[in-house]
């Protein structure tokens, strides 16, 4: 018996067909793993299944009688819930507004019951791990935090069809194992679950059975526990590869004499940084490891000068930034990759070659015009260093993929030439060809001489990409990991505080 | 080599989105070519050309503001300023009293710039305080009366002609070009632009952010007393309580009808231009066509009404 069952789903964009005859299958109480690579078609069947596109061709059936939703809120009237990989929620309302939004318990007159919605709320919570005052607006909770509402959200409406589309990318490890209980409890109930991840070992750990989509075709579905990883990721990839989580070389570089090249001194900043001090030679990646919440992208953030510090400096070849700032910290070769490429990174309404001329328009102009030659120069060199796949270098950021969007923002910060290349997590949310590209990228650069600082989420990443790594915990450096202890029990055990 | 293929420009939402102010200025003046009488004539263009000619120089520093996701009220209120300054210094000489009237411009620029990219209030809300209070300064500089002035160098800006052509539009026309190499050449419009698009991630970027947007707004106040001035040496006289009102609304228009989106990132100039002449021809026409003001007014919000729904961001997958 199916609860949810496409047939040949098709779906055509201008120019691309997005999905072509796909069939798809979710039984109740199954987890299913919904795999590949961006522009795979993923997105576009979630956006089938919930109501927001209709199919061009094909048939749904859910719950053995034949579907159509008309819109989102059709769907989720029928029981098929949505957690987006942003979370997409109201951040200026509270947590119990978010909750209950549409759905607030009313009292005798018709109003908002808010005691009982308030109460209701943090009992609902504390199942899923969450303790915080849901009075809070949500957008001041943490990331993960914000996740777990959401999740919550979506199992409160009745929901007979969950689908998470790379519900932990944002979260840590201790949150992932509180959703991984919830999700446990969903199979339990009876409830389908849609789970779409990049993360092998989340695939592996917990779902079922696996639909791997490429080019907007099915290649494979199946039982998940039959299909081996290396099978697995080559389907998704259509090449064969060799085993290796990732591509770094794990080949040692810096030169351990030579001065640092960054220098980070007694940082601190309000509630959040604490005395951080770590240095960074040439050809050096260091890692910054530590929970979601524990000051590594404030801490870049504050080198970068986008973070307010109340004392600390930066140094960059031996020369003091005082206080630094955005514009002087670029001048002085510090560049930044922020997390959220959407919000801090990419410019979508410009095309790549603005995007990745932006921070250097001065250099490619002479008397504040901008020369198309000299900036034509440097993007084509990028574009091809980078593999950047984009129609023509006018094409709006906004329109590549996720990949794609990160190699154009790399692309504008080697452009500046800098000195340390600061990266809060480079491959977070793109597919696996480039993050396998990102990764011996940053392996090419520690090669030329840059310094490296590294933050993600990814402890294989972390390990395999650093050379040493400095572990924070609540905004205070609790260990470093060096030579022969860069490995993942280590990490783990400085993380909890178990290593002298 | 690959041959390029010539296709015929397909006609859907993007192409109207882009070249529909175009379209519909071409169509309505064919209908005024066949249909009103004297359409044709000289001197009906030319008081055409005049009448559009400040509406045309306010939209211009309106759609560069607009192009950062802001918004500047206070345009009618500075072309109010520099007009009521005109008088008091044209005793000592034409180029003084420009200079003075631009300079309130800047004065006014700089307020609207650093309440917006340093203090961080919203752009509606800065530029309300001098939408307010600057036609109010006005007035009492000008102490509530109506000025004639005589002074024949700066009626010449108002009333004179080059080359066969009013000065009006001649200074126009070279503030539209000016406006368009800004935005397309130098390094200043492609950092507006990305203001505009994400400001977040120009600011960190490295890019010098509160400058570019207070030099935006100053341009936009610089563009709004030009205006101020033109319209003072075009009626010959100067009335602070009626020089330039509501022009924010109707340089509004002719930004949002000319294609450039209220969410920034993109300016067009030549659109901003043409959303001018639209609203100005569909005004002439109706009053040629003896309709009533009010018509004309429902006819202007239909237009912004499809304009706006013309450039609705298409949907993303």
């Amino acid at each position: 018996m199916s609860l949810l069952h496409v047939t040949e789903v098709s779906k055509t964009f201008p120019g691309v067909r997005a999905l072509d005859r796909v069939s798809f299958t979710l039984r109740p109480g199954e987890v299913h793993a919904l795999v590949g690579e961006n522009g795979a078609g993923k997105s576009t069947l979630i956006k089938v299944l919930t109501g927001v596109y209709q199919p061009d061709e094909g048939e749904l059936t859910y719950q053995g009688s034949p579907a159509r939703f008309g819109t989102p809120m059709d769907a989720q009237h029928a029981g098929i819930s949505t957690i987006y990989q942003e979370v997409n929620l109201v951040p200026l309302m509270s947590v119990a507004q978010n909750l209950f939004l549409g759905r607030e318990p009313r009292n005798a007159l018709g109003l908002v019951d808010r005691k009982r919605m308030e109460r209701e709320a943090r009992e609902l919570l504390a199942g899923y791990g969450v303790t915080t005052d849901v009075r809070r607006p949500l957008g001041t909770l943490a990331l993960g935090a914000q996740q777990m509402v959401a999740l919550a959200r979506a199992v409160m409406i009745e929901a007979k069809v969950v689908i998470m589309d790379e519900p932990t990318s944002s979260l840590e490890p201790r949150e992932v194992r509180t959703l991984f209980g919830v999700i446990r409890d969903l199979h339990a109930r009876g409830i389908g679950i849609v789970y779409v991840s990049h993360r092998l070992d989340e695939l592996y750990e917990i779902c079922d059975a696996v639909t791997i989509l490429r080019d907007g075709r099915v290649v494979h579905t199946g039982q998940l526990a039959e299909l081996s990883r290396i099978r697995l990721v080559s389907l998704m990839l259509g090449r064969e590869m060799t085993e290796g989580a990732t591509a770094f070389s794990g080949a040692a570089t810096g030169d351990g004499d030579a001065p640092p090249v960054l220098r980070v001194r007694g940082l601190n900043s309000r509630h959040k940084l604490h005395d951080v001090s770590f240095d960074v030679r040439p050809g050096e990646v260091v890692g910054l490891g530590g929970l979601l919440g524990a000051g590594r992208s404030e801490t870049i953030k504050a080198i970068g000068g986008a973070y307010h510090l109340d004392s600390g400096d930066v140094e960059v070849d031996g020369k003091d930034l005082r206080k630094p700032t955005t514009v002087r910290a670029v001048k002085a070769g510090i560049a930044v990759q922020p997390e959220d490429r959407k919000a801090e990174g990419i410019i979508p309404t410009l095309s790549v070659r603005e995007n990745i001329a932006l921070a250097v328009l001065p250099r490619l102009s002479r008397l504040g015009l901008v020369s198309d030659a000299r900036v034509d120069e440097v993007v084509t060199a990028y574009m091809t260093r980078l593999r950047i796949k984009a129609a023509s270098p006018d094409q709006a950021v906004g329109d590549l993929s996720g990949g794609n969007q990160q190699k154009v923002l790399l692309a504008r910060l080697l452009a500046t030439g800098p000195k340390a290349l600061l990266l809060d997590e480079p491959t977070r949310g793109i597919d696996v060809g480039a993050k396998a590209e990102v990764q011996s990228l940053i392996d090419e650069l520690a090669a030329e001489g840059l310094g490296v600082v590294l933050v993600s989420s990814d402890a294989e990443e972390l390990i395999e990409g650093s050379d040493r790594v400095v572990v924070l915990r609540d905004g205070v450096v609790v260990g470093t990991l060096t030579g022969a202890e860069v490995t993942t029990e280590d990490l783990m055990a400085a993380i909890a505080g178990e290593r002298s | 080599m690959t041959t390029a293929v010539l296709s015929r420009p397909k006609i859907d939402k993007t192409w109207l989105s882009q070249y529909g102010v175009y379209l519909a200025v071409v169509l309505l003046v064919l209908y005024n070519i066949f249909f009103t009488p004297y359409f044709l004539t000289w001197s009906n263009l030319r008081i055409q050309l005049i009448q559009v000619a400040p509406i045309v120089i306010v939209a211009l520093g309106m759609a560069l503001v607009i192009g950062t996701e802001g918004i500047d009220l206070s345009v009618g209120s500075v072309m109010a300023l520099a007009a009521a300054l005109i008088p008091l210094y044209l005793g000592y000489g034409v180029i003084a009293a420009v200079l003075v009237s631009l300079l309130a411009g800047v004065a006014v620029g700089l307020i609207n710039g650093v309440l917006v990219a340093r203090v961080g209030l919203q752009p509606i809300v800065a530029t309300l305080a001098l939408f307010v209070g600057g036609r109010g300064l006005a007035v009492v500089i000008s102490e509530g009366k109506l000025k004639d002035v005589r002074n024949a160098d700066l009626l010449y800006l108002g009333s004179g002609d080059l080359l066969g052509l009013p000065v009006l539009v001649w200074v126009a026309a070279v503030l539209v070009l000016a406006v368009a190499f800004l935005v397309r050449r130098t390094v200043f419009g492609r950092r507006l632009l990305a203001i505009g698009g994400n400001r977040r991630a120009t600011e960190l970027a490295g890019l010098p952010v509160t400058r570019v947007l207070i030099t935006v707004y100053v341009l936009c106040a610089v563009l709004a007393s030009i205006a101020g001035l033109l319209s003072v040496a075009r009626i010959q006289s100067s009335d602070a309580s009626a020089v330039g009102l509501l022009i924010e609304l109707s340089a509004i228009t002719a930004v949002v009808v000319g294609g450039t989106p209220l969410t920034g990132g993109k300016v067009r100039v030549l659109g901003t231009v043409a959303g001018a002449l639209l609203m100005q021809l569909v005004i002439a026409t109706m009053i040629k066509h003896d309709l009533q003001p009010s018509t004309t007014e429902m006819v202007q919000a239909v237009i912004i009404l499809i304009a706006v729904y013309v450039a609705r961001e298409r949907k993303t997958r």
